[in-house]
């Protein structure tokens, strides 16, 4: 298991640097790069944990899909160096609080309700095979109806709107 | 942990056969396009270099090796540089997962001809095609410069777009080879090809690759009249033969892609007894399809880019919608009543679905000929 430790920690470390570097950046089209290294070590970790259904998904779904429209979008309005942002005079105090708060609650659960781990179950052969993409269509098409049909509803929301909001008006200038 | 070593030796030996066979398969891929272009065109095309010109790939080479290398004054210098590199490497990792045979018999050792046979082999395919993209957009971004970054532009809206139907048009395959290893779905196919069943889904998917790879009549990244040559304006010397070299390699495994998903794959008479015959049967369709590439290279006009859009969206997306219910129906009535006729319903479905845009076009340009007239 060494390896796959040594692996983890490899892993984690660029995921780290890359969501650094992604906040750091001042260069927009930089953010996005960095934010698409990001994902595809979050899909690596899919694979290290024996699920590359997720992984792949992952990697098509946002370094493909997603980070593809953000660069266009970055690119398209051409806003690749971000200006300085005004900052509100509130922001910055009270996102201190809001994160000393939020790092207190996590030591304490930390140090109160952390338990060994133990070994994390390793998943069996099935669950990799078409049995078990078929098992998950299954569930999503069953118990899980209503938040998967909502969740179309809402895309398809935004989609309209979107489109509602960019078309112009017929004699409207 | 694999700790067999000759199995390491294995995949080491299958990945650098792959990668020599697509640079020497990029190299006489030009050669070729050149010598048919010139064919249809009724002109001789490259015949100097060698016999018949064969050595002329080589020249080229040579000539763009030496060529001096030119980067912007203004250019992103990092991503100017990795543009090239993550163009290239997406197409030769697709390879990967391309089946070229069963297995064979090497000294008493059982060696698969193909370097991975994942399980979600087909969405393997998707993502990396969807990760290609980045290296045009960041070469048009990364040069600084307007011909290149509005080829860039187009490139991305024009391959997001696409994606969408070639990742539909890849749904039936997955049904009805009931798998989403591309072995599996080859060996299914020993009875009927798939493009037999769904023709339309084949040909979405032609479509939908031909405007992935940029190829005309798709090449509006590239449009010489409006562009200079799009993303890769600023690019020279082996920069540039880099992504000349992505390009063609790109259509060396899309065609192989789709020998697998519709023609077959390595399956074809004698297959059983001499597994060997395998990659041949590859080679054969490979190279028929990347002539019918060719051939649409030399017949058909550019779109206009507008034009590209909307046949994008109004007309393959909602066509390839139809067939995955059609092929999902008619698999699920099959099984059904038990009947395997049922499975002839999803080609007559699926042409009758296709007609109707085709028939629609048709009629739309014939009255816009006439206004015109």
């Amino acid at each position: 298991m060494t390896l796959d430790l040594a692996l983890f920690l490899l892993l984690a470390l660029i995921a780290i640097a890359s969501a650094l570097g992604m906040l750091l950046s001042k260069n927009a089209v930089y953010s996005a790069l960095y934010l698409v290294l990001n994902f595809v070590t979050v899909a690596v970790f899919y694979l290290l944990l024996g699920a590359p259904f997720i992984a792949m998904a992952q990697i098509t779904v946002y370094a493909g899909a997603i980070m593809v429209l953000f660069l266009f979008v970055i690119m398209l309005l051409g806003t690749d160096e971000l200006p300085k942002s005004q900052v509100l005079p509130w922001q910055r105090p009270l996102a201190i609080v809001l994160s000393v708060l939020l790092a207190a609650e996590a030591t304490f659960l930390l140090v109160t309700k952390a338990r060994p781990a133990g070994n994390v179950l390793q998943p069996d052969e099935s669950v990799n095979t078409m049995e078990n993409l078929r098992q998950l269509g299954m569930l999503l098409f069953t118990d899980y109806l209503l938040p998967f049909e909502v969740v179309s509803i809402l895309l398809l929301v935004a989609m309209v709107g979107a489109i509602i909001l960019t078309k112009k008006e017929k004699g409207a200038r | 942990m694999i700790t067999d070593w000759t199995l390491w030796l294995e995949w080491f030996v299958k990945a650098l056969v792959w990668i020599f066979a697509l640079l020497g398969g990029f190299a006489y891929l030009t050669y070729y396009e050149r010598r048919a272009l010139a064919r249809i065109q009724t002109r001789v095309g490259p015949n100097r270099a060698g016999p018949f010109g064969l050595l002329q790939p080589i020249a080229d080479a040579v000539k763009l090796i030496f060529k001096e290398e030119l980067s912007p004054a203004k250019a992103y210098k990092f991503v100017f540089f990795l543009a090239p590199i993550l163009t290239l490497v997406p197409s030769i990792i697709i390879a990967a997962v391309i089946p070229l045979g069963r297995s064979i018999n090497v000294f008493g050792r059982e060696i698969n001809l193909y370097l991975a046979n994942i399980n979600v082999g087909v969405l393997y395919f998707m993502s990396i095609a969807a990760i290609a993209v980045y290296g045009i957009v960041l070469a048009g971004w990364a040069s600084n410069s307007k011909y290149a970054m509005l080829g860039g532009l187009r490139s991305t809206a024009q391959m997001i777009s696409y994606e969408l139907s070639l990742g539909l048009s890849l749904i039936p395959v997955i049904l009805l080879g009931n798998s989403m290893s591309m072995v599996d779905i080859v060996e299914k196919q020993s009875d009927i090809w798939f493009v037999f069943i769904q023709p339309v889904g084949a040909f979405i998917f032609w479509i939908a690759t031909l405007a992935e790879v940029n190829r005309a009549p798709f090449d509006m990244p590239e449009a010489e009249q409006e562009l200079t040559a799009g993303y890769h304006s600023e690019y020279s010397g082996m920069k540039f033969a880099l992504f000349f070299m992505a390009e063609y390699q790109k259509m060396i495994v899309i065609c192989a892609v789709m020998a697998v998903f519709f023609f077959g794959g390595y399956l074809g008479p004698g297959v059983d007894q001499y597994p060997l015959l395998g990659p041949v049967y590859m080679f054969i369709k490979i190279f028929l399809l990347l002539f019918a590439m060719i051939w649409v290279r030399a017949t058909w006009p550019r779109f206009r880019y507008d034009r590209l859009m909307s046949f994008g969206w109004k007309v393959l997306l909602p066509l390839s919608l139809a067939i995955v219910f059609i092929t999902a129906t008619g698999i699920l009535l099959a099984d059904q009543t038990g009947n395997a006729m049922w499975m002839w319903s999803i080609p007559v479905a699926s042409v009758i679905a296709g007609l109707i845009p085709v028939v629609t076009i048709y009629q739309a340009l014939r009255r816009l000929s006439y206004e015109r007239a």
